[in-house]
């Protein structure tokens, strides 16, 4: 493949978007979803780099990194859920009962 | 692109993990089927599957077997491993069942879910490729998610569960995109294939994207053995959780992460290890110094057991920076350790309390002593071995963890270690000194001891006192593991 560097760039570039995100936002379902962006640009690193060594290892990676997210999807909006059932909020300035 | 060909597949360095899957979906099913009330039996029947599974595992001893084309390994580290899983598991459904029935929470998933947790866990230890080790983390994780969220009701266990849940998938997020770069530096996910890779390499140190992608999993895994800086959630988590899970959870998974990083960072990243150790001195260093000095101003007692294990993991962390057959066979006896007397803490911690927990601070202990003798020298006990006291397990577990520092020239990494460890005896004493000298604030609204906390408690009295009288035996095999590393 020609031009490997490009897509390594963008799923950095995505992976540094995902990352602020988490850090940043305060709604637990953003931050949610900008865990899913870091690892979606994980995996396009995955099928370029799968691409360009030839070898099938990483696109196989690919297919378990998307089954676990939809795992964690399932358990992370149930507890989400939970949580909002008890608090009506899902703002993670308010999830502030334990403290040092 | 080469061909797929199908190997042959050899089911025996997995059959443990089958057995404990297909029980937990049994399981399942029963409490489906089964009429709302009573689940005590499904905590008997786990607990006798995850004996089995002991059994299965330690038939396993000495044998060296590798199946699904090198992904999964079959050796004495794993087995030892396994069975520190199987007893923490073990421990912790024992002193489930009385604790979710007193907070009415007592929903049969429980245990179907803990022996998930141990599936996944034992697919870590086991694991011999990227995908086989990630794969595990997070059929463990994500059953720990639920399990620390388990009380629905409850505020702080709400609470626990997203807190874990984001700050722990955030930190897959950089293990994965770690295993990704390596991946792309060495064109293979097999650890034996990396190593071999990386021993043909000249100054792998000097290639970007390697050391970045070791730099990630290395942050990854510090999130989950709970080292600082990336300890933040650890205190929350465990305070938020309920109690048997913060036990089994500052154990098993903890053990688990330091299973899989050992195997990655010493089979297939040996030729960086004068980088990763380096690391290592300084995040053992902060781990200790934040866990103690922070564990000394705790009043509420699973605080503070959170705080100091995040200490444990510090100590644990100087072994791992010595790197040699001294300071790694002493994580895996620590962690053995470690599994008894923080499981037991936590089981007198359980009985103390009273429901909802709505303080648990160290005064609720006062004048303990004399109410209940036995049990509170039983927490005694646990206290003095955490803070290393001999003749109890912690103290030998640290003696071989700071003598592997020793012997490998970091002798200040293990005057810092030894210096931590005095400092940790302030609020472990703290907690005897209330038991015995102080007078009972009100009266005691005793949890009844049931048969199954009583078997935990013993078995953790025994297990930390004979580790610490005579620990030999049990370093024999830990050396074992981790010679045919």
């Amino acid at each position: 493949m020609e031009n490997l560097n490009g897509y390594l760039i963008v799923s950095a570039i995505l992976f540094s978007i995902g990352t602020i995100g988490v850090l940043t936002r305060k709604n637990a379902i953003v931050i949610f979803m900008c865990i899913e962006l870091m690892l979606n640009a994980v995996n396009l690193t995955f099928v370029a780099l799968s691409r360009h060594l030839g070898n099938l290892d990483g696109q196989i990676f690919v297919f378990f990194i998307m089954t676990v997210a939809a795992a964690e999807a399932a358990v992370g909006l149930a507890l989400i859920i939970a949580f909002f059932n008890n608090k009506e909020t899902i703002d993670v300035d308010d999830i502030n009962l334990m403290k040092w | 692109m080469d061909m797929i060909t199908i190997p042959a597949v050899n089911f025996t360095p997995i059959l443990p993990e089958i057995f404990l899957s297909v029980l937990a979906m049994f399981l399942l099913l029963m409490n489906v089927f089964s009429p709302n009330g009573k689940k005590t039996y499904l905590s008997y029947i786990s607990f006798i599957g995850l004996a089995a599974a002991a059994v299965l595992v330690g038939s396993g001893w000495g044998a060296h077997v590798e199946s699904f084309n090198g992904a999964v390994v079959l050796d004495n580290f794993a087995t030892f491993f396994k069975i520190i899983f199987l007893l923490s598991a073990g421990l912790a459904v024992l002193i489930s069942d009385q604790y979710m029935e007193r907070e009415g929470c007592n929903h049969g998933e429980l245990y179907p879910i803990i022996l998930f947790t141990v599936v996944g866990m034992m697919l870590m230890a086991s694991g011999t490729d990227l995908m086989t080790i990630f794969l595990g983390l997070e059929v463990m994780s994500v059953a720990l998610y639920v399990l620390s969220g388990f009380n629905r009701a409850n505020r702080k266990s709400n609470e626990a569960g997203i807190k874990y849940f984001l700050l722990g998938s955030f930190s897959t997020g950089f293990l994965l995109y770690g295993m990704a770069l390596i991946y792309g530096a060495t064109g293979t996910t097999r650890i034996a294939g990396i190593a071999a890779i990386l021993g043909q390499m000249t100054l792998p140190s000097t290639n970007i994207m390697l050391v970045a992608g070791m730099l990630l999993m290395f942050t990854g895994f510090a999130f989950k053995v709970a080292a600082a800086p990336f300890h933040m959630w650890t205190p929350d988590v465990y305070e938020g959780a309920p109690t048997p899970m913060t036990a089994f959870m500052s154990t098993g998974p903890k053990a688990a992460a330091f299973a899989a990083s050992l195997r990655l960072f010493l089979v297939a990243l040996p030729t960086l290890q004068v980088e990763w150790s380096q690391l290592l001195w300084v995040l053992a260093v902060l781990t200790m110094t934040v866990g103690n000095i922070t564990a000394l101003r705790q009043d509420n007692i699973k605080r503070m057991l959170a705080y100091s294990s995040i200490a444990h993991a510090g100590y644990c962390l100087v072994g791992f920076a010595a790197g040699n057959g001294t300071g790694t066979s002493a994580i895996l006896f620590y962690m053995l350790s470690y599994a008894f007397m923080n499981i037991g803490a936590f089981a007198i911690i359980i009985l103390v309390a009273k429901k909802g927990e709505p303080n648990g601070t160290v005064m609720d202990l006062a004048g303990f002593g004399f109410k209940h003798p036995v049990l509170a020298l039983a927490m005694t006990i646990f206290m003095f071995s955490l803070a290393g006291v001999p003749p109890t397990a912690g103290f030998i577990g640290k003696f071989y963890l700071f003598s592997g520092a020793v012997q490998q020239g970091y002798i200040w990494l293990a005057i810092l270690g030894v210096l931590n460890s005095a400092a940790s005896v302030y609020y472990y004493l703290r907690v005897i000194v209330y038991m015995y000298m102080k007078d009972p604030t009100e009266e005691f609204e005793w949890t009844k001891l049931t048969a199954p906390v009583a078997l935990a408690l013993v078995l953790a009295v025994a297990g930390t006192l004979i580790l610490g009288i005579v620990p030999s035996f049990v370093l024999q095999y830990a050396q074992l593991a981790v010679s045919m590393l």
